[in-house]
């Protein structure tokens, strides 16, 4: 599903150059549920970017569900974002002023859905995560941890390929943390490819894989 | 573009920021009120002018005879043309592109009924003074062609001439009743005056109309006219018969073509143009004033639109990050940007409008008459124009906001602090 290439990745000033990738190899199969670790500033958070397409890379090739996602045109970049991937972030990242159904409904927004089929898909998924009584709650009406169900919901709701998610648990205590990652469980159970940043040993022993990333190389990725 | 979605963003950001929003509606609102404001007063001086021109042909010009200053085919200068029934009556067989000539002869005259007599001048004309000056009759019937072929005793008096004539309250009693001109008795079968009243028209009310063929048989006039009207066919200018009127009497009449003399004339039509002109060099004014007050508020609102941007940063990187392309985002702040400018700028269209149409109500309905100020307004072609200017600076104000909203970078905004 996932396949890396010598992926190099430096940011650059104008008079410093950070080399944050080195030459990342990876290979992530369908369905695999895997995490990434490493200390900070290690470059996971680079990484996962670059899988979500939200940043680009300065040398070596991804290639995507089949597809090299390279040199993509800022409307290419948004499509694939649209449609091949989910994407969770700490700090949840919804939008205030909509609802919650409405936050879940927003990336079908962007594939010119309408708005009724819209809102119905963004309610089977919020019944998915179990807020279904919550749907026209504004996210500041909501826990940590439901706004956090509430982002996962949005990230399926396009049926992704793939399930990325940077440290989904970082701003929640451990019961709710729990709680999101048995969701991610079940997720992957029904058979999406999730790959998630963290570094909480914990969570990373519920996912299959964990890959250690260590100054900008991967260390070993043992089963 | 208009779906909810879009709705429910732009009045989630006005809410959040009433006054912010209501300050830089205003900068919009007043440029395009006081653009209207000014137009409209413009339309009321414009109006105020051309009122004064009533419905009198404009396509018209007037020529007399005065004494010649050149000598010429043996003539002395300083004589007097003597222009004549049979000059109009080659004119108007002879040039191309004339309507109707006018020609007008003025004799002072002693008018009597019963015991009255007065003295008041009498004209000799044909029957086409009346489209020339725009008279208004105010009973019975001006000169007509008839009048002229059988020449007719019959004449058209002033309403001045008929009140002093048969009482104040009974100028109307003149119509049908015979009164005496110079001796000859006449019928009379009009009363007339000036279609507006000011100091240079008063001697309209005061003045009597034969036909001029009836003149020039009862007063031995001998066919002289003093000057006539000449006005041109609608797809003609008149300044372009000017020349062959006035070559053609010249001709007739031994005058020097090279002498500026002789023949004269005055060409309303050049006049009425320059006027146009100045109208139209002032609108052109207003609205490169106008105009210039609009930018203000058009860079107002550009300016707020950079600011929502820089605040919505986060926001727009989220947008990004779900799927959001450049284009779905520049819309969103240009249609943003399009419905704050036009909001306000249609409530400032309202009320200029409104203003210019109560001033001018106001000024109706207590019957207020300035000299230079007359029925301001506001056209409908104005207000479209003025429409479009908005709908055009909308896209421009926010078009800047809209690229810099597409460039966000969403793992810059979406950077946890
Ligand atoms: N936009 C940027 N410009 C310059 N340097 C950056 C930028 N983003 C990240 N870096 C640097 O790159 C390195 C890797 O950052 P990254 O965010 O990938 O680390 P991380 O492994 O996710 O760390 P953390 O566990 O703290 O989230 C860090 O040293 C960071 O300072
Ligand atoms: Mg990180």
């Amino acid at each position: 599903m996932i396949q890396l290439r010598n992926i190099k990745k430096a940011y650059k000033t104008e008079f410093t150059s950070l080399q944050v990738l080195k030459g990342i190899d990876l290979i992530i199969e369908e369905g695999e549920f895997v995490s990434i670790m490493g200390s900070s500033g290690s470059g996971k958070s680079t990484l996962l970017n670059i899988l979500g397409i939200l940043d680009d890379y300065d040398e070596g090739t991804y290639t995507l569900a089949g597809e090299l996602m390279k040199n993509l045109s800022e409307k290419q970049a948004a499509y694939y974002r649209n449609r091949f991937i989910g994407f969770v972030f700490q700090s949840f990242n919804l939008l205030n002023f909509k609802t919650a159904v409405e936050n879940v409904a927003l990336p079908l927004y962007y594939q010119k859905v309408n708005r009724d089929q819209r809102l119905e898909k963004a309610m089977h998924y919020l019944e998915m995560v179990g807020l279904k009584d919550w749907s026209d709650h504004h996210p500041n009406q909501l826990s940590g941890g439901q706004q956090q169900r509430v982002a996962i919901a949005r990230a399926m709701v396009t049926e992704p390929k793939v399930l990325l998610a940077d440290e989904p648990t970082g701003a929640l205590d451990s019961t709710t943390s729990h709680e999101v990652m048995n969701l991610f469980q079940e997720i992957h159970q029904n058979g999406k490819t999730v790959v998630l940043v963290t570094h909480e040993q914990d969570i990373a022993e519920k996912t299959e894989r964990i890959i250690n990333i260590q100054d900008g190389l991967i260390l070993n990725s043992n089963e | 573009m208009f779906d909810r979605d879009t709705w429910q963003e732009i009045l989630a950001t006005i809410r959040k920021h009433k006054l912010r929003t209501a300050l830089t509606a205003l900068g919009v609102f007043w440029g395009i009120f006081m653009l209207i404001f000014m137009l409209g007063m413009g339309e009321g001086l414009r109006n105020a002018v051309f009122r004064d021109f009533g419905s009198r042909a404009k396509n018209v010009m007037y020529v007399w005879s005065s004494p010649t200053s050149k000598p010429y085919r043996g003539f002395q200068p300083g004589r007097v043309p003597r222009l004549n029934l049979d000059d109009i009556t080659y004119l108007d067989e002879n040039v191309d592109g004339i309507d109707y000539i006018a020609p007008r002869t003025t004799i002072s005259g002693s008018i009597s009924y019963n015991e009255n007599v007065e003295s008041y001048n009498i004209r000799g004309e044909l029957s086409d003074m009346i489209t020339v000056e725009g008279y208004k009759v105010y009973k019975g019937r001006y000169i007509q062609p008839s009048d002229i072929e059988e020449s007719r005793k019959v004449i058209v008096i002033g309403k001045r001439v008929a009140e002093v004539l048969f009482g104040k309250g009974e100028w109307d009693k003149a119509i049908g009743k015979y009164i005496t001109a110079n001796g000859v008795e006449f019928q009379v079968v009009g009363i007339f005056g000036p279609e507006f009243l000011k100091p240079w028209t008063q001697e309209d009310l005061e003045a009597t109309v034969i036909p001029l063929t009836t003149m020039h048989r009862a007063f031995g006039t001998g066919g002289q006219i003093h000057y006539f009207a000449v006005s041109a066919l609608p797809q003609y200018k008149v300044s372009d018969i000017e020349n062959d009127v006035k070559s053609i009497l010249q001709q007739r009449h031994s005058v020097s073509p090279q002498d500026p003399r002789g023949i004269g004339g005055f060409n309303l039509e050049k006049e009425f143009d320059k006027i146009t002109g100045l109208f139209n060099s002032i609108s052109v004014f207003l609205w490169i004033v106008g105009i210039g007050t609009l930018i203000a508020g058009v860079i107002g609102v550009s300016n707020i639109m950079m600011i929502v941007v820089k605040e919505r940063t986060k926001e727009i990187g989220i947008r990004k990050a779900l799927g959001a392309t450049p284009g779905v985002i520049i819309r969103s702040i240009l249609t943003e940007s399009i419905v704050i400018t036009l909001i306000s700028g249609y409530l400032g269209l309202l009320a200029g409008t409104l203003l210019i149409g109560s001033i001018d109500y106001i000024m109706e309905y207590n019957e207020i008459n300035v000299q230079m100020f007359y029925n301001p307004e506001v056209s409908l072609q104005v207000g479209i124009g003025a429409l479009l200017i908005l709908i055009i600076s909308g896209t421009i104000a926010g078009f800047i906001p809209g690229m810099m909203a597409a460039k966000v970078n969403p793992v810059l905004a979406l950077k946890d602090e």
